[in-house]
């Protein structure tokens, strides 16, 4: 039998041939993370819940169809989900305290969709409260920390947000792949914070149905992965048309893994010049070039491109994003699941369940929400922010008549530290969004690959933009960057108790921790 | 805009979240923050331009109006603080 170590190294698609082969079975594959996950999650936090006893049983009956010879496309690949997506008769609570406890008793259909493909779940993975957040700090379980450190330095660093749980958990190979969901560019972001590939697909492409909404307009799930092609996998099994979302997009989908061997030659690659920003550090700047470099050495043409309304798109999504989340978190009245706090009238109970409930980003945003849809402020506000969506949309619309895809850089910076942004001014944590937002807006896919490391030692991803419905050329530019950047390298382990000695049984190694007074037994 | 006290309680009165004098407080100088910032969109020309309400690529698909669904009201009640006889129970609204 292989070490865990190696079985948790592999990737989706490399996984699925070792099981199809016979190489190890899913049962074990599956107890592999699982023991990773137990030896690391103390240190991570990437998961709010293990499921050990359900995914062992999904894996053997995924071991069951492989004898068979009839293995779904994800036949017994371990899986992580973000607590966002409602899981059946497992614990989904977007990690808010005000959904304390709520089971639900059915499943949305992106983990429907991938338990029918034959993955396995391993847990619920961390992610900021109602996905509201860039740092995963917002989360009612406590920040999930990034498998990631600068050379030198033990300063415990974010994972992004707010798929934060996903994509440490991809990172630190606590699980295969993991489910993700990107409003503003929350699968994005925590992608290139960690080093590892984000997909966020066509709005509408992927079900939402299930998923806990956020804003409506904006959310969108997708894959976060350590290789393009497994991402490629991974959205094959999750999209396709769902007649219990009406925005779900009535298409089919095509094989994505077909259309990665088609290569960039002849691409027309857009650079969007307003995404020079001001202040652009130097090291995102030569990174961006450099992708340029990469692209056009895989003989794509690389064309100027203009998209004029760049700059709007933050502030118009803060209007648009906390109107849509306002709205949707109404529902949270302590009334039909979760948390209740009594008041002595009805008014009373809905304030006081809200209160406890919701966490101060979440307030924040509700009531932001709240004030640009309220009566006197619609029109200054919110109508102005439509206005403002349309044109940068147009922009878009007017950039893909002369270029096929786009190549941006995906954050500002690489990862930051804990507690570092955001606490006076919570502008400054959404500013980390400034290259991703753009895409929500106008509901687009784009992808966030893995294309350097900085300076600090820590990893940068570059982002490309498709038009709609086409994923699959956002696929193949991103294989060309991931071809071309090399292997980046994988965090060196300092979060597990048995810190990388998989061969140790797991109670020698939890005999060994030292005992801190006040600690919670488990 | 800047926000002042009262604007903030009216707003969380409407949003039905109570809040403490501290939070009214750290909640106008944060509200004012981003309204100011947000306030940008001004400088842009959105004349004669239609709002965008949706980010659909496709129009939405329409379906018969019947029922596909139901018969599981056990199931709808599971998770509720306090439910009796597969009813959410909740303070006297009226007198």
């Amino acid at each position: 039998m292989a070490k865990n170590s190696e079985l948790t190294r592999l990737t989706i698609v490399s996984a699925r041939k070792g099981l199809d082969k016979g190489d190890f079975t899913a049962a074990e594959l599956t107890q592999a993370h699982l023991d990773v996950i137990d030896a690391g999650n103390k240190g991570l936090n990437a998961y709010v819940l293990t499921t050990a006893d359900q995914a062992i049983n999904m894996a053997r009956a995924s071991d069951k169809k492989i004898s068979a010879k009839k293995p779904g496309a994800l036949e017994g690949i371990p899986l992580g989900i973000k607590d966002l997506f409602a899981t059946e008769g497992v614990r989904t609570t977007a990690c808010s305290h005000i959904l304390d406890g709520f089971t639900p008793p059915y499943s949305s259909t992106i983990t429907r969709n991938l338990w029918d493909a034959g993955a396995v779940m391993l847990g619920k993975l961390n992610n900021d409260e109602f996905a509201m957040g860039s740092s995963n700090e917002t989360s009612y379980y406590g920040p999930c920390i990034n498998p990631w450190r600068r050379n030198g330095d033990e300063t415990p660093l974010v994972p992004g947000g707010s798929s934060g749980g996903s994509s440490s958990a991809v990172a630190a190979h606590m699980c295969l792949g993991a489910t993700a969901t990107d409003t503003g560019g929350s699968i994005r972001q925590p992608a290139a914070f960690t080093g590892t590939v984000g997909l966020k697909p066509t709005y509408g492409r992927c079900s939402r149905w299930g998923v806990v909404a956020f804003a409506s307009s904006l959310d969108q799930a997708g894959p976060i992965t350590r290789t393009v092609e497994d991402a490629a996998l991974m959205l094959g099994s999750m999209a396709g048309y769902d007649p219990k979302d009406s925005t779900s997009i009535n298409a089919p989908v095509p094989d994505y893994t077909l259309a990665l061997a088609k290569g960039v030659k002849g691409l027309k690659v857009g650079i969007p010049k307003e995404y020079r920003i001001d202040g652009m550090s130097d090291e995102i700047e030569k990174l961006w070039q450099q992708g340029i470099e990469w692209l056009k050495a895989a003989g794509a043409e690389i064309v100027e491109v203009s998209l004029p309304h760049t700059k709007y798109a933050l502030p118009a999504y803060y209007i648009v994003a906390p109107a849509e989340a306002s709205s949707n978190l109404a529902r949270y009245d302590g009334v039909r699941y979760g948390l209740r706090e009594p008041g002595e009238d009805i008014q009373a109970m809905y304030e006081n369940t809200r209160a406890a409930g919701f966490g101060a980003e979440v307030k924040r945003r509700v009531l932001i929400g709240t004030y640009v849809l309220s009566a006197g402020y619609y029109d200054a506000y919110y109508l102005k922010a439509q206005k403002v969506r349309s044109l940068i949309a147009r922009d878009f619309d007017e950039a893909f008549e002369k270029v096929d895809v786009l190549l941006t850089p995906t954050t500002p910076s690489p990862a930051f530290g804990v507690g570092e942004k955001g606490g006076a001014d919570p502008v400054e944590m959404y500013l980390n969004d400034i290259f991703t937002v753009t895409v929500n807006m106008a509901g687009l896919p784009g992808i966030s690959v893995p294309a350097g490391i900085s300076d600090e030692g820590t990893p940068l991803g570059l982002q490309l933009i498709g038009k709609p419905f086409d994923e699959a050329t956002i696929l193949r530019a991103g294989r060309a960057i991931e071809d071309a950047a090399g292997d980046l390298g994988t965090p060196q382990d300092w979060w597990s108790a048995t810190s990388g000695a998989d061969a140790a049984p797991k109670k020698a190694a939890k005999k060994k921790k030292p005992t801190k007074s006040g600690g919670k037994k488990s | 805009m800047q926000v002042d006290e009262k604007i903030v309680r009216k707003i969380a009165r409407l949003a039905r979240i109570k809040i403490t004098d501290k939070e009214v407080k750290a909640l106008e100088g944060e509200l004012s923050g981003i309204l100011k910032w947000v306030e940008q969109l001004e400088e842009v020309n959105t004349d004669g331009v239609e709002p965008m309400t949706s980010a659909e690529h496709q129009p939405l698909t329409q379906r018969k109006d019947e029922v596909t669904d139901g018969g599981i009201a056990e199931k709808v009640v599971a998770n509720a603080p306090l439910s009796e006889d597969n009813f959410f129970m909740v303070p006297t609204v009226v007198e």
